[in-house]
This record gives structure tokens, sequence and C-alpha cells, in this order.
């Protein structure tokens, strides 16, 4: 995916990032990674090798021990208003109704209420949820709220997109529909993505770089360019280009596995 | 149907019961003062109610005034250990130690200090009901998921707006657990403050200050219409409780109410 790039340097840069938890255990060693703006980049890897540590790290959420993180040029801290976080569980406040939810970052800026409403009905209809906008979270299923997520990150207008298993918890037919889903607005906005998963396929179709992880300590182990055309539908899981990258991909996660 | 069937039921039950309670009274030749028939409560309470309803109305004050200041103090101690959880770490172990100082013992003191009366009440009420406030409040506070933390601090929130938008909310449910659990044991408190510290003034004792009076003058006939105003009062307050409870919670949380989702 090409985008113009008017920035000079790397959108997102790891140089000999480690980290180490106050109990010693060391999450990731000596990582360095470059990912240029718009590149969509998934990291996978076993239990353990510091995938959801490394998204923690570029969003400033958690500090490094040593190395340094640069995101469009900035310490992670200054570039949070370029970033949004998705995490693992759809995390709404069930006392808000869905666009209370969406529109909470809005909310702590202290955004007027009009500016506040209509980007919120505008991020809802994108991940077409505009007619559930008055429910609670309680009353939506597993996917849905994962789109309120989603549309509750796109509010900001980040350039930035961290995704930490956003898709684990739901069932594989909802999945495939919110990977496309996800592709298509990828597409229409132009963000960079770092993506966290435990499925090949998924990280096969979304990715345009993979990045496989090997555990204890959490290291770089390979990287695969995935080239699979553009645009990426349905059509393209019952590809021979789809089922080799797959192939290639489970292989040398494999080889991760073993000691 | 099914409901309308139920409530029929405790009626009859109900019905039932008086009759059993009125028949053994009257079989047994059981003396007025020993054990007064359902007839005999209904005339103490038909012909002394206008001291009985003073009585119950300052009983009334004494716990939800009690209750109203655990709550207040209680969610403020608990917003403080939520902040700064050295101090939690510190000082709420003596909490626990609060819920278990026997009131019976500290009621003295508490007269030594402000003076019988309904004030004095208030306060032990108000000691018993805290620790369940704050205990409840506390963990709702600090419980909150570590990612929405995440989401707030990736939003630049501050600690106030973590506080008032995440925080609180989020201990709502826990709150009124504590609530709920203080509200029953407030008429409680009440009741036994009385026994000790209510007024010896005529005209101004509350429900537990009358139990006695009547235990005393052997009017047994008052004294039950007396525990049954004591145990109307303990169900209105649960049953208040309960009501604002699902005001505030029915719509998000899974714990009140039937819901009909979709």
């Amino acid at each position: 995916m090409v985008s113009e790039n008017n920035k000079v340097g790397p959108e997102i840069e790891l140089q000999g990032v480690t980290k180490r938890y106050r109990n010693a255990a060391v999450a990731v060693q000596g990582v360095s990674l470059t990912v240029e703006r718009g590149e969509f980049v998934t990291f996978l890897g076993p239990s353990g090798c510091g995938k959801s540590t490394l998204l923690k790290l570029v969003s400033g959420l958690s500090p490094v021990t040593e190395g340094t993180v640069r995101v469009n040029g900035r310490t992670p801290e200054n570039a949070r208003d370029l970033v949004s976080f998705i995490f693992q569980d759809a995390t709404l406040l069930p006392w808000r109704t869905v666009e209370q939810n969406v529109g909470l970052g809005m909310e702590l800026e202290h955004a007027a209420r009009p500016a506040r409403k209509e980007r919120v009905a505008k991020m809802l209809d994108l991940v077409s949820l505009s007619h559930v906008a008055k429910r609670y979270p309680r009353q939506l299923s597993g996917g849905m709220k994962m789109r309120v997520s989603i549309a509750r990150a796109l509010v900001s207008r980040p350039r930035i997109l961290l995704m930490d298993e956003p898709f684990a918890a739901l069932d594989e037919m909802t999945r495939d529909r919110l990977n496309e889903e996800l592709l298509r607005l990828y597409t229409e906005q132009k963000w960079t993505v770092l993506f966290v998963t435990h499925s090949v396929a998924e990280a096969v179709f979304l990715s345009t770089r993979i990045v496989i992880l090997a555990p204890h300590p959490g290291r770089l182990a390979h990287e695969i360019e995935i080239d699979l055309p553009w645009p990426r539908t349905a059509e393209t899981r019952e590809s021979k280009a789809f089922e080799e990258q797959i192939t290639q991909a489970s292989r040398l996660l494999r080889g991760v596995y073993q000691p | 149907m099914k409901k309308r069937w139920l409530a029929l039921n405790s009626v009859v039950v109900f019905a039932c019961l008086l009759a059993i309670w009125s028949r053994v009274v009257a079989f047994a030749h059981l003396p007025l003062y020993i054990l007064p028939g359902p007839r005999a409560v209904a005339e103490a309470l038909r012909d002394r109610y206008p001291s009985l309803l003073s009585s119950l109305w300052i009983t009334t004050g004494e716990a939800a005034g009690g209750l109203a200041a655990s709550i207040v103090v209680g969610v403020a101690v608990a917003m403080i250990f939520a902040q700064w959880r050295w101090l939690r770490q510190l000082v709420f172990p003596y909490t626990i130690l609060l819920q278990t100082v026997p009131i019976v013992a500290i009621a003295p003191l508490i007269i030594n200090w402000v003076g019988p009366g309904i004030f004095a009440v208030t306060i032990v009420t108000f000691i018993i009901c805290l620790a369940p406030i704050i205990a409840n409040t506390t963990q709702g506070l600090v419980g909150v998921d570590e990612n929405l933390i995440h989401l707030f601090l990736m939003y630049k929130a501050t600690p106030a707006q973590i506080l008032f938008k995440l925080r609180l909310p989020h201990a709502l449910p826990n709150l009124f657990t504590g609530i709920r659990i203080s509200a029953g044991i407030s008429v409680i408190g009440g009741l036994t403050g009385e026994l000790f510290a209510g007024s010896t003034r005529v005209g101004e004792g509350g429900l537990g200050y009358a139990i006695i009076y009547a235990s005393n003058q052997m009017e047994t006939a008052y004294l039950f219409a007396l525990v049954f105003a004591a145990t109307v009062l303990g169900f209105s307050f649960f049953f208040i409780v309960m009501f604002l409870e699902w005001l505030a919670l029915h719509n998000w949380h899974e714990s009140s109410l039937p819901h009909t989702a979709e």
C-alpha cells in the first residue's frame, strides 16, 4: 500500500528496545524495527514473545528499559494524539450508551457538544452501527462491541492504530467479516497499523508485513513481506497465493516454537 | 399470571398464621402480658398510634441520618483510598476493626461525649453503617480493568477525570451493595442505640426506647405493635434502597432486574 510520505523519517522506529519488568523477567530484548507510514505490520508469535508488550511500548503506556522508541519522530508520550489503541476486549464503559462511549475521547478533551455529536454519528455510520447508538453495551453482540470500539478509536482521526488481538474473542465468521471491514477502512484512511494476533490466516490476510517473534525473551525472529494484491476481499482467502503465504508463515512460526 | 398466584398465596399464608396465632392464644388461655392475640395487638396499634408514630418517626430519622452520613463519609474515604494506594494499605485494616467494635461497648462513650438523645443514636448508627460502605466502594473504585485505565491515559485524561468518569461509575454497583447492607443494619443500629442512648424525656424516645418502656410496663400488646413497626421500617429501608439501585443501574448492569435485550 503506497501513501504520500511528506514526513522525514519512518512513522514508527524501535532501536535496541529491551523491556525488563520489576521482577527481572525480560519481556522483549534488543528489538529494532522500522515501520514506514501506511504499512500494516502484524506481530505473530507464541504466548510470552512480547507482542502486546511492544504495543504498550509504542503507545508509551509502559516505558522501555533500554533503547529508544520514536513515533513520528517524537517520544511515544508526545505522540499520543496521533495514536489510537484498540484492546483485546472492547473495553466499553457499560454505563454509557454506544454513542456516549464513542464520544468519550472528545468529551474528555471538552470538545463542543455539536461537533462531538456530528463526529460520533459519522463514525458510527462508518462501522454501520447508527441503529444502535442509544443502546448499552450489554445489549450488543461481541462483534458489534468490537465495531463500537473501533469507531471510538477512529473519532480522533488517528494516523496510527495499535491493535492488540482485537478479534481474538470472536467467532471465525465474525472475525473474517470484521477483517474485511478493517481493510476497507484502512485503504480509505491510510493509517499505519501495528496489529497483534495468534492467527496466521488473519495475519496474512491483513498485513503488508508480518513480523514473527520468538519467546523467552521476546525477540524478532523473521519478517515476511505479504504481497497479496489489493483490494483484499473474501475471495482473497480462496486464492492460491493466500494459501502459499500461510504455509510459509506457519513453517517459520513452527521453527520459533521449537526449543 | 404466576406472579399473581404467588401474591395471593402469600396473603393466604399470612391469614392462616394470624388465625393459628389467635387460636393458640384463645385455647391456651394465655394472659395478655405473656402473649397477646392479633386482635389485642391491632387494638394497641389503633389506640396508641400517635405515640407509636412519633417513636417510629424518631427512629426513622436516626437510621436515615446515620445511613446518609455514612454514605457521604464512606464514599469520601473510599475515594481517598483509591487515590493513594499506600494510604489504603496503611489504614484499610482499621475499617475492619470499625466493623468488629462492639457497638454496645462504645455507646456509653458516645453518650459521655454528646449526651443521650437523638444525636447520640444517629452517631451510633453512623458508626455501624460506615464499614460496609467503605469496604464495598473501595473495592469498586480500585477494581477497574487495567485496559480501561490505559484507554483513559491514551486520551490524556486527568486524575480527576479518571476518578469521576471511570472509577466512580464503575464503583456504583459496589456502593449500592454496601448501602443495601448498611440500610438493613441502620434500623438495628437505631434500635440498639436507643436502648443505651435514647432520650429519657417523654415523647422524645424512638422505637427502641418505647420497646424498653413497654416491656417494663408489661404492655406486651403495644410491644408487639412496636416490633411490627420496627420490622416494617427495616423492610421499607431495604425496599427503598433496592428501588434506587434499580433506578441507577437497570439500564446497564447485569445484576439488576431482568431486561429485554434486542
